[in-house]
């Protein structure tokens, strides 16, 4: 409260204070911001002016002095950092706990100012959120589709980004005269469109059959819900090349019993086409359960008492009723495939698509950021068309048939035909499925099975998870062990109780805070959702390998990559469980004195840990298995397991990629089951589940 | 503390979301060791204008002040008043000892101390034995008193009450209420009261703060809201009432009330002629034979309840609500009746 003193204000700029004394200012050491101003750093002494002038309007309460010192003091050091450039000094611990402290010091002061209702808690998670969410989505990603107008000696030339936007490279339309090639982003765009219309269909195929089947087809649910969760975006196309490569199994078959000659045709479009179908369709699955599911049984009951036949209901009420969640599918198929990295880098041969090529424009002998910058601006272009419609277009469309009534009855049957069909086509596409995970299970085990050698061997395992013992102990040999300790290290201790935190606290407040630009605030935790990976990984990599933010080669810009883009994930699965508790809890616990932390910590935190464990999980498995953004920023010191494989499989050692696929799946199923078993029982600890009480 | 100091006093307080506003210029007071209730139908701005108390909604415009204290700017956690929920808001999480424990530990009480404070509360609502349960394994009625005494613990200035009886059964209600009531009388406890029943409201009540479309309608006690209310809404919202359209002529013979062609003699002291609204309760009007009474009728309902039976008349005057106390003496359907009523048992009010 205004009239009261806020003691840890004053503690908080001291630290800044102390920091700028006492703490080396740069990366990798050296003096502190103090000695470097006394030494002629003359770009430090507006913020060390700024910290003492925080410092002492802190200690004498006066708010409005504390905001402009503290908030002048960051933004000087930003903005001439910035301008200073490479040539100036990378940000080192010194300036981190300085900027950081003074950040949250003009937080502080601005609530005692009375924004964010006067909640200094409050303002500290908005603005430091919002103040992480600049520097490390907004900030690289617009110095990256900068790069597009400048040349290659960095000179700014407007004109050539106009040449690198529309070349024929990108926007041709040859192949569809049928001649020479497209360009990639109609490749691209060609790609997302096939793919969305097949994962829509299929989705729907196996949600008829699951939802409509009845209670023995849940097993398939389970499956599909967990297997793309599990899957590294790649492993789907190791194991369609082992099948249908030029030396794969079927194609030997093909050619031996039938004699089908051996052709490279699952390089392209097809293959590509069918591995992300095999990836993508548990998603629209997914989406489209959910949907059969709150379709009220009472409606198709209704119409059948109305004297329609089991066609004409399908036709009537099920199917109109599934429209917004077919165009919801049909889009998330569409960008899932725009970002999809791992099949194309595998499959797709001369068929060039945006995330590859964006990829070979930075990281290949041509080394274009300029171009890799064009192109990466078309795919977000293409992206955000997507979820503008999504938003536009469905939020709109959706019907709401829930009512809150308890409606009874049971879900109708399908017409005889249509059920045929489904079933037929579900239970060929869960075979085929299955074979494609037991390809790379089982893989591994043998010589190469790429080449349709059998012989039974650990070999692969011992060459990559090898493990030596001698006198002073064991010794992890193998030559992924690296990899895989780095990937465990980064997704698993670093990156997932990171987004867990940030997701759920800003979750918390968009949920139960009223704030001037709260709906900005919310739209900015989730706007990394919409950025595909590679732009993501190409905009780190242009922006933090020189001062003042150099992280590039760390294990720090991994991490840092997860968190930013597993966020929303956190921040959805929080509003959600946020949205289960009923919020005159918060309202009982303030009006028993207790503090916003208090709430937070004794009220909010122990309701919210199913969420919480379900976050941790996600950002886990989602860390294990992304490739896209961080195949820019492994490097051989901290390489990540994903990253290892797809090495693997460009130098041709399939067999190796196989095996180390199939221990990261396994590494994931078991933390998984092993999370939805401590869920589970914390549930049912409890006599009954918690009466979440439901208020006015 | 001294008695004007204690209490509630609401100054000209205004709530406005964007263009809407919810709670219009409201003033009122609750002295110390009142239970006043805020009642109105839903959407009144009752409960907005009970959790601008607590501190729990900003106010647009005006004071708050609790215990003579300027609590305006104040967040929750800093004002003197505890709440019991509508839906209780018992954590789930924890015991029963520990939600009760939970405000003096926020105060930094000490724990021995604090499960002490909790322990003589929970004993005094006869909750003493279920101190190690989840609220979860209790029944409504238990979750309710545990709110109850969680809200008590700190001895808050004002204890707000936002609905407490809307999620029990009708039996439990009536005997919760009565609960309150002797408690707050007993310890002597400054209540707000958020009701939209009327009937609870009248039967807890010191004071009734009536409110409509954001503003006060009419506050005084029980009875005199019920006898004396001074509008219409007031009249249909507090009890039953047939609501009558007509106008008021004043001579030397007396007051003498006449709609739809039949007239009938009143007592309206200090009211003018012209035209006005005629409230009568249905227990205050009599079915009588045909040919008798202040006006002819057909009854066109009859409903047996037990303790009475609810006719509907049509007459002249419209379609009249009536409550029998004698329910042997029953008429039927279509029977042609009369209507007759004493002149004091009528209300004039001003249209």
């Amino acid at each position: 409260m205004p009239a009261s003193r806020d003691r840890a204000t004053v503690y908080i700029a001291a630290v800044a204070l102390a920091a700028l004394i006492f703490v080396p200012w740069a990366a990798g050491g050296g003096p502190s911001a103090l000695l470097r101003a006394l030494g002629g750093a003359w770009v430090l002494w507006p913020l060390l002016v700024g910290a003492l002038a925080a410092l002492v309007c802190a200690v004498r309460q006066y708010d409005r002095g504390t905001v402009l010192a503290a908030g002048a003091a960051v933004v000087w050091t930003l903005v001439a950092a910035l301008v200073e450039g490479a040539t100036g000094a990378s940000f080192g611990l010194g300036a981190a706990i300085a900027l950081s402290a003074l950040t949250v010091c003009f937080a502080r002061a601005i609530a005692r100012r009375g924004v964010f209702g006067g909640d200094a808690t409050v303002a500290t998670i908005v603005v430091v959120i919002a103040s992480l969410l600049v520097i490390f989505i907004f900030f690289p990603v617009a110095k990256a589709l900068l790069a597009a107008v400048f040349d290659a000696q960095g000179r700014f030339a407007p004109q050539l980004a106009l040449q690198r936007l529309f070349t024929e490279d990108i926007w041709g339309i040859g192949c569809l005269a049928g001649g020479t090639r497209c360009g990639v982003a109609i490749n691209s765009a060609l790609l997302a469109t096939i793919v969305g219309v097949l994962s829509t269909l299929l989705g729907l195929v196996f949600a008829l059959v699951v939802q409509r089947g009845g209670q023995r087809y849940s097993g398939v649910l389970k499956l599909m819900s967990i297997l793309p969760i599990v899957t590294p975006p790649f492993v789907i196309a190791l194991a369609l090349v082992v099948l249908f490569g030029r030396t794969g199994i079927v194609t030997g078959w093909l050619d031996t019993w039938f004699g089908i000659a051996r052709s490279r045709w699952l390089y392209g479009l097809p293959g590509v086409t069918l591995a992300q179908l095999l990836t993508f369709s548990p998603i629209a699955f997914m989406i489209l359960y959910g949907a059969l599911t709150a379709i009220s049984p009472a409606l198709e009951e209704a119409a059948q008492t109305l004297r329609a036949s089991r066609a004409r209901v399908f036709r009537t009420v099920t199917w109109p009723l599934l429209r917004p969640a077919l165009a919801n599918a049909f889009l998330l198929g569409f960008v899932e495939s725009l970002a999809d990295f791992g099949n194309p880098i595998v499959l797709a041969g001369n068929f060039d698509v945006l995330s590859t090529k964006i990829f070979f424009a930075v990281a290949g002998a041509q080394h274009d950021p300029g171009r890799a910058a064009a192109l990466a601006s078309v795919l977000l272009g293409l992206t955000l068309v997507a979820f503008w419609l999504q938003q536009r277009w469905i939020g709109k469309l959706s019907y709401v048939t829930v009512t809150g009534k308890g409606d009874g009855g049971t879900p109708g049957k399908l017409p005889r035909p249509l059920w045929y069909a489904c079933f037929g086509i579900a239970a060929t596409w869960i075979f085929f499925t299955l074979v494609c995970y037991a390809i790379i299970l089982a893989g591994g085990f043998v010589k190469d099975i790429g080449r349709g050698d059998m012989t039974l061997t650990f070999g692969h395992f011992l060459a990559g998870f090898g493990m030596d013992f001698d006198s002073r102990g064991s010794i992890f040999s193998g030559s992924a062990w690296d990899s895989l300790f780095t990937t465990i290290k980064v997704a698993a201790v670093a990156a997932a109780p990171l987004t867990a935190a940030v997701g759920l606290l800003a979750a918390y407040v968009i949920t139960r805070h009223r704030f001037v630009g709260r709906r900005a605030f919310e739209f900015l935790t989730m706007v990394s959702f919409a950025i595909p990976g590679t732009v993501i990984g190409v905009s780190y990599i242009v922006a933090f390998n020189v001062a003042p933010l150099e992280l590039t080669g760390g294990m720090a810009i991994l991490v840092l990559c997860f968190v930013f883009r597993n966020m929303p994930v956190g921040v959805r699965t929080g509003v959600a469980a946020l949205a289960q508790i009923d919020k005159t809890l918060d309202e009982a616990s303030s009006t028993l004195r207790a503090s916003t932390l208090r709430t937070l910590r004794e009220v909010i935190v122990p309701l919210l840990r199913p969420a919480i464990l379900a976050t941790l999980v996600f950002s886990f498995t989602h860390a294990m298995t992304a490739v896209s953004a961080v195949i820019f920023l492994a490097t051989a010191k901290y390489n990540l397991a994903t990253v290892y494989i797809i090495g693997r499989v460009e130098a041709g050692e399939y067999p190796l990629a196989i095996a180390y696929s199939a221990v990261l799946i396994v590494v994931m199923l078991v933390a998984l089951l092993a999370l939805q078993r401590f869920v589970g029982e914390t549930r049912l600890g409890r006599r009954s589940a918690p009466v979440l009480a439901t208020g006015n | 503390m001294d008695k004007s100091a204690g209490g509630v006093i609401f100054e000209h307080v205004t709530k406005r979301y964007g263009e809407v506003t919810a709670v219009d210029d409201v003033s009122f007071r609750v002295t110390q060791g009142e239970l006043v209730t805020l009642l109105g139908p839903s959407g009144c701005g009752k409960t907005t204008t009970l959790r601008m108390v607590a501190g729990l909604e900003a106010v647009s415009g005006g004071r708050v002040l609790i215990g003579g204290v300027d609590v305006t700017l104040r967040a929750a956690n800093e004002r003197d008043v505890s709440m019991v929920f509508q839906s209780y808001a018992l954590f789930p999480h924890m015991t029963v000892l520990e939600n009760v424990c939970y405000g003096p530990l926020s105060m930094r009480v000490d724990k021995g101390k604090a499960r002490e404070m909790a322990r003589e509360k929970l004993s005094m609502l006869g909750l003493s034995e279920y101190g190690a349960r989840l609220p979860s394994e209790l029944s409504g009625g238990q979750q309710q008193r545990v709110a109850v005494a969680r809200s008590l613990v700190l001895e808050p200035a004002v204890l707000l009450f936002d609905e407490p009886l809307s999620n029990l059964d009708a039996k439990l209600r009536r005997h919760v209420r009565e609960e309150i009531r002797e408690l707050q009388q007993a310890l002597k406890l400054t209540v707000l009261y958020v009701t939209h029943d009327q009937e609870e409201a009248l039967a807890v009540s010191d004071k009734i703060i009536v409110m409509n479309e954001g503003r006060i309608a009419q506050q005084g006690p029980p009875e005199a809201l019920y006898e004396a209310p001074e509008t219409r809404f007031l009249a249909d919202f507090i009890g039953d009432a047939n609501l009558v359209d007509g106008e008021l002529t004043v001579d030397v013979r007396g007051t003498v009330f006449a709609a739809g062609g039949v007239a009938a003699p009143v007592e309206a002291a200090g009211m003018a002629a012209g035209a006005v609204t005629l409230a009568v309760r249905p227990q205050r009007l009599r079915v009588v034979d045909a040919g008798q009474g202040v006006l002819p009728g057909v009854c066109r309902r009859a409903a047996y309840l037990g303790s009475r039976v609810e006719y509907v008349v049509a007459t002249a005057w419209g379609d009249l609500l009536v409550f029998d106390g004698n329910p042997r003496a029953s008429r039927r359907r279509d029977d042609t009746v009369g209507i007759a009523f004493d002149r004091d048992a009528v209300i004039v009010l001003q249209r």
